[in-house]
């Protein structure tokens, strides 16, 4: 029973590892409608310049944390220059394509500066077996944790209680009606683009801490994504509890489903969840009700 | 002046509904054809069929299959790479365990990969859009898990398997002519058929649920027996792709090579080269196809001193870039540049 409790704990970490990323991409698509692909991209983009800055620089990471932050926003007002811009009011897989030419571009630049070899990145969050009763937890587990929380808390206080947040969620609902009443849709996608990320370098201080900084990184995506769709596309809360659904179930479908059926499961046990759950409401768990009409 | 179709009169209905109405494309075909099945195999080198011409022929065949799905009935699906590889490691062990002539195990090879795509259609009729591009990933992560396992590859210690003989009713497939030439063929045919399906009723039926699904509910289209369809038809024609992959191209099969990029070079294969067009999705492998290699050699050509690492940066860099590029200037894709070009000369030399 120990043992069980200890591998649905881990799950759960890991799972608000895979909220942290799929966190970006419900930002974007609230705001944007844009399924932005890129988001892992990005994630990978953060903690390279963190790790490389640090690893072949010398810059000391409280320096290279926020110089990455700016560079982000550069990245983000690039995006809307150059691609968004130009894409306005094409349909929605056009603009998801474009995010697959983003994602390759943003990795293709990483690797220009930094290449392809692996980086340790170690912010000096403590890493220790920590014994709470009988229950072994990773300290680095409730580090992240409590750094998720804390995230999740500045969004939605963003969202609820600033201007600018309010605006986001004007634009969210209706495109046309915002602009209409004097919102620069330009502004406000740089903003949107540059709080993912702003969430992107936090999940790339995570992931890369927890697992080292190397292109692969980006596969983060392939398991960020049946979180979304589990939570909703839209929606914040759910991608948190997503994450952790997803996350122990996998854990425990590894452990006690694994042995039976053949190792490697975690690629695609997720999907299979999700997809289960979506065919009985399509559009996950906090998702908007989509309505038809003609 | 060249390019006009005054004085071509249709005196029956089959000549009105013909594919290519003008007598102009029809030469173009004949031509292009001729230059395929005559001229290629002479001047090609061997490296040139088997590095490019190979590649671009079998993608050619699955970005069609694809855009049956995608571009025709709006399904999005991010699944290619795994029913490829359920339709290579179907026909590896028909041929391998059965005695069945090579063309039965090509068409059951193609048949199972659509009944494994109407599986994973099914979820269709629930979720849509982005929803559903999102679930068909279940298939490619899951389908290539599956084929992992010892069984399907008959429990070679490697997990490698190599490619049976290829007999096409007494033709022994081996050299590299004779693998184009067989690719060749089989695009050629299939890409007749699926222009022909997309002409018939139920591409109509296809588009209709595209442009909107509940109105073609509406009007009497049952929207499970045509999205299912959909993907069959799309997953036949990935499958065969498929067999040929491993079969013709590769020589060895391996369930990694089906991963998630091959996916997505597909998917980008119909986007450049326009969604609901035959004509673009084999516009739109020639293009990345083409695009690697040409990147790769023009560095070197131009006496950029660059370590292979960086040029293979640099590839992923341009590459995201043109895509980028192409979706900004022609969103609908190379099929629409190249109708276009058409409607341009049919004026010329007059503006409109």
């Amino acid at each position: 029973m120990m043992f069980f409790f200890e591998v649905l704990i881990g799950g759960l970490m890991s799972g608000i590892m895979y909220a942290l990323v799929a966190l970006g991409f419900v930002l974007i698509f609230k705001a944007s409608g844009v399924f932005n692909f890129a988001q892992a991209a990005m994630v990978l983009f953060a903690a390279m310049f963190i790790a490389g800055m640090h690893g072949d620089w010398g810059v000391p990471y409280w320096m290279a944390i926020p110089i990455t932050i700016l560079l982000m926003l550069g990245l983000a007002w690039i995006i809307e220059r150059v691609v968004l811009r130009q894409l306005v009011n094409q349909e929605p897989i056009i603009m998801f394509m474009a995010t697959i030419g983003i994602f390759f571009a943003i990795i293709g630049f990483a690797e220009i500066i930094w290449g392809s070899r692996s980086r340790t990145l170690d912010i000096g969050i403590p890493d220790q077996p920590l014994f709470i009763g009988d229950m072994l937890f990773q300290q680095y587990d409730i580090v992240t944790a409590i750094a998720v929380a804390v995230l999740v808390v500045l969004l939605l206080i963003f969202s609820q209680r600033t201007r600018m947040g309010r605006v986001l969620r004007a634009v969210a609902d209706d495109h046309q009606a915002a602009q209409s009443v004097g919102i620069k849709l330009n502004t406000v996608w740089v903003v949107v683009w540059f709080v993912a990320g702003i969430v992107a370098v936090v999940a790339g201080i995570v992931w890369g801490g927890a697992l080292g900084v190397q292109p692969v990184m980006v596969d983060v995506a392939f398991k960020a994504l049946p979180v979304l769709l589990l939570g909703g596309l839209t929606s914040i809360p759910g991608a948190i509890i997503a994450g952790l659904i997803i996350g122990s179930g996998e854990a425990l479908a590894e452990v006690y489903l694994g042995p039976i059926i053949g190792g490697g499961i975690d690629n695609w046990f997720a999907y299979i969840i999700a997809m289960a759950f979506m065919v009985w409401r399509p559009e996950g768990l906090f998702g908007e009700k989509i309505i038809e009409r003609i | 002046m060249i390019y006009r179709e005054s004085g071509q009169f249709k005196k029956s209905y089959a000549a009105d509904q013909a594919i290519l109405p003008l007598r102009q494309d029809q030469v173009f075909l004949i031509g292009a054809l001729l230059v395929a099945f005559l001229v290629i195999p002479m001047v090609a080198s061997n490296y040139v069929m088997n590095a490019l011409l190979l590649p671009f022929l079998i993608y050619a065949l699955a970005a069609i299959g694809l855009n049956l799905l995608v571009g025709y009935c709006g399904q999005i699906s991010l699944g290619t790479g795994g029913f490829m590889a359920v339709g290579a490691f179907a026909a590896w062990n028909l041929a391998t365990r059965t005695e069945l002539p090579m063309p039965v195990v090509f068409l059951l090879a193609g048949l199972i990969t659509a009944g494994t795509g109407v599986l994973f259609g099914l979820p269709a009729l629930r979720i849509k859009g982005f929803y559903l591009a999102v679930t068909t990933l279940a298939a490619q992560f899951f389908l290539i898990w599956l084929l992992q396992r010892p069984w399907f590859n008959n429990y070679s210690p490697t997990g490698v398997i190599s490619a049976p003989e290829v007999n096409m009713f007494g033709w022994v497939v081996d050299s590299v002519t004779d693998r184009y030439y067989l690719a060749l063929i089989i695009l050629v045919v299939m890409a007749l058929l699926a222009k022909n399906i997309v002409r018939s009723s139920t591409g109509r039926k296809w588009m209709a649920i595209r442009d909107m699904d509940v109105a073609a509910e509406i009007i009497g289209i049952r929207p499970m027996a045509t999205k299912l369809k959909a993907f069959a038809v799309s997953s036949f024609f990935v499958g065969i792709a498929g067999v040929l992959w491993g079969f013709l191209y590769l020589g060895q099969l391996e369930a990694e090579a089906f991963n998630i990029y091959v996916s997505f070079d597909v998917l980008f294969m119909i986007i450049i080269g326009g969604l609901g067009s035959i004509l673009g999705s084999i516009l739109g492998a020639a293009f990345v196809v083409l695009v690697p290699i040409f990147l790769n050699v023009v560095p070197s050509a131009i006496g950029l001193p660059l370590s292979t690492a960086m040029i293979s940066y640099v590839e992923i860099f341009i590459f995201g870039s043109l895509i980028i590029f192409f979706l900004i200037v022609e969103p609908h894709g190379m099929a629409r540049l190249w109708s276009i070009i058409k409607q341009k000369l049919r004026l010329w030399p007059f503006p409109y």
